[in-house]
């Protein structure tokens, strides 16, 4: 847990110091104390510090959120994007950004920026929502339901943005491209600030369900015998990971694979108990997250392409190994 | 300790309960023995708190289960489940120690799971993964999760009841004992014990009192002499049994199969087969 720590504030470091201009460790300090010049702390606060924060509430979001909902729903492969919180996000973004200019004509245009994150905000809340009243109509939330409603809800979401896509002028269609492959310096400040404190508002209330998640483990009904209110635990914990992955997705597009990859990860290191498991998911995803950003924006400077390309690049393979690593091990299924 | 009365359950229009009136006392250990759809699990699901009454209450130590909170309920009753499964990795110490109750504290909660533990056999596997155990050693690690929920609940003053459902069916006769003789261990201790159980004679040389449950109702109601009668078991299971008068007035059941006629049809099969006629 400590090297993990150690790797959090390494690559945050790095991810600060690091781009198409390198500012020395040294500069960043004085910048942090006001006496570094006007183009370093120019850098550093309007293009790298916004991009840090956007890269930590990401990673953090995406992680906790993905092993929750694996904890909820006792499924390895269950993530924000599985159950359509991430689809939702994606076509309440790609309405506004093929249909803004027709939908919202008279939004004026200081707030034209936020209308972008806050469609994609919603579209996840109104999926999640959506999906818990449908599952709950039974009376208890199944499992199986949950997830090919998640299903059925990502097809849907599927064909809206496949036929906004069709219906997008050129530069629309570059605009949606570009958000659709996940980005994190496209935040202005006010998102950013939004982003980290819906964040961490949202994380430390989940890391208080380190308990009900482990009573999961053993069953619904079990968890039940055992004292858990299994419908409102997972309500609670499906409404803050349908805020928290809403709103990075808004914030900075829908990426993949850290809500997949890094409970995974800290489950092979840490266990199996969300004590640890959850806050090292958190530093995990947010060090995917930063080495991702990193690598994308070194390989090719000063060009800063979309971080989503990354994770995917790097988190398909690395699962990959982990999972054929860890089965020989017999550490992941039981 | 533990009363139902009037108790119904409802499965769409199927009554699986129908006005059931049962006691359990503390220090009882009360086996429930029936055919399949009987009601059993439905009857431990309503005296746990698990399922929705269409009429009738249950009372544990005095309070009405409906309305206590899954955590009070934990407090006063634990239940070892059908088949209890495991969907990650826990060592067998984090496993025994999930139904911890909140309220106990960190040295008591990991002096009272190691006790638990050595009971069982199993402090030595402490720190194994539970899926590496075999499948008896898993159902013991379950049960040790539960024995440790209940100590907890009766450290906390509470603690009155135990629920196992069929806790026998997938373990060799060793461990069948073993877990019944920890159902034992816990009645002669006070504690309410309810026990679903197939194996009649199992059921004849641990319980206090046998319950038959027949289509949602108690058929009958007492001691292993009362309940086990040849007459009683053939008219609810529909074949035809022997009761023999076994050691401590606990009979002992025999199933006819009417084996000397199917080893005579078997017999002769195979006489025609290796003659080739």
């Amino acid at each position: 847990m400590a090297l993990l720590a150690l790797a959090t504030v390494t690559t945050i470091l790095a991810e600060l110091v690091l781009g198409p201009v390198a500012v020395p460790l040294g500069d960043v300090f004085s910048a942090v104390v006001g006496q570094a010049d006007q183009a370093t702390t120019a850098i550093l606060v309007q293009i790298r510090l916004p991009r840090v924060l956007t890269g930590i509430a990401v990673g953090a979001a995406l992680a906790l959120g993905g092993a929750a909902m694996q904890g909820v729903l006792r499924n390895p492969l269950a993530d924000p994007g599985l159950i359509g919180i991430t689809g939702g996000a994606s076509l309440g973004a790609v309405l506004v950004l093929v249909l803004g200019d027709v939908l919202f004509s008279g939004v004026p245009d200081v707030l034209r920026p936020y209308l972008l994150p806050l469609a994609a905000f919603l579209g996840a809340v109104f999926v999640t929502a959506f999906i818990f009243t449908l599952a709950r109509r039974g009376g208890t939330l199944s499992v199986a339901t949950l997830i090919l409603a998640g299903v059925a809800v990502n097809a849907v979401a599927g064909a809206f943005i496949g036929a906004m896509t069709f219906i997008s002028d050129d530069e629309q269609l570059r605009s949606l491209t570009f958000w659709s492959m996940g980005a994190l310096g496209g935040a202005n400040w006010t998102l950013v600030i939004i982003c980290c404190a819906v964040v961490t508002l949202t994380s430390i209330l989940m890391l208080r369900y380190a308990r009900d998640l482990d009573l999961f483990q053993i069953g619904e009904r079990a968890a039940f015998h055992a004292g858990l209110d299994v419908e409102r635990a997972k309500l609670r914990l499906g409404l803050l990971t349908a805020l928290s992955v809403g709103t990075v997705t808004a914030a900075a597009g829908p990426i993949g694979f850290i809500g997949l990859v890094a409970p995974h990860m800290a489950r092979l290191i840490l266990g199996p108990a969300h004590r640890l498991l959850l806050p090292g998911s958190a530093l995990i995803g947010v060090v995917m997250v930063m080495s991702a950003d990193l690598a994308i924006r070194l390989s090719v400077p000063p060009a800063e392409p979309p971080i989503g390309i990354a994770t995917s690049l790097i988190g398909g393979p690395f699962f990959l190994w982990l999972l054929l690593t860890g089965l020989k091990r017999g550490r992941i299924g039981a | 300790m533990l009363e139902a009365s009037g108790v119904s359950v409802r499965y769409g229009n199927r009554l699986a309960l129908d006005n059931v009136n049962l006691t359990v006392r503390g220090g009882e250990l009360v086996v429930v023995c029936g055919p399949n759809g009987a009601g059993k699990s439905t009857l431990l699901a309503a005296l746990t708190g698990d399922a929705r009454l269409v009429a009738g209450d249950v009372q544990l130590a005095g309070h009405s289960l409906s309305g206590q909170s899954p955590a009070d309920l934990a407090l006063g009753r634990a239940v070892l489940e059908q088949s209890p499964n495991l969907s990650v990795a826990f060592t067998v110490a984090e496993l025994a120690s999930l139904g911890l109750p909140q309220e106990i504290s960190p040295a008591d909660a990991a002096a009272l799971t190691q006790d638990v533990l050595t009971r069982l056999d199993l402090h030595a596997f402490r720190h194994r993964p539970v899926p590496e155990l075999s499948g008896g050693e898993r159902h013991r690690v379950h049960l040790a999760r539960v024995l440790v929920q209940l100590e907890a609940g009766r450290r906390l003053g509470r603690g009155h009841a135990l629920f196992l459902d069929e806790p026998t069916a997938s373990l060799d006769i060793a461990h069948q004992v073993t877990v019944m003789r920890q159902a034992l261990h816990f009645a002669r201790r006070g504690v309410g014990v309810f026990v679903v159980l197939h194996d009649l004679n199992l059921a004849s040389a641990f319980a206090d009192r046998i319950v038959l449950l027949s289509a949602g109702l108690i058929a009958a109601d007492g001691s292993p002499s009362d309940v086990l009668t040849a007459a009683q078991l053939g008219q609810i299971y529909g074949i035809s049994f022997t009761a023999e008068p076994g050691p401590m007035n606990r009979p002992r059941v025999i199933p006819d199969y009417h084996l000397r006629q199917e080893v005579a049809d078997i017999a002769w099969r195979n006489e025609r087969l290796s003659t080739g006629r």
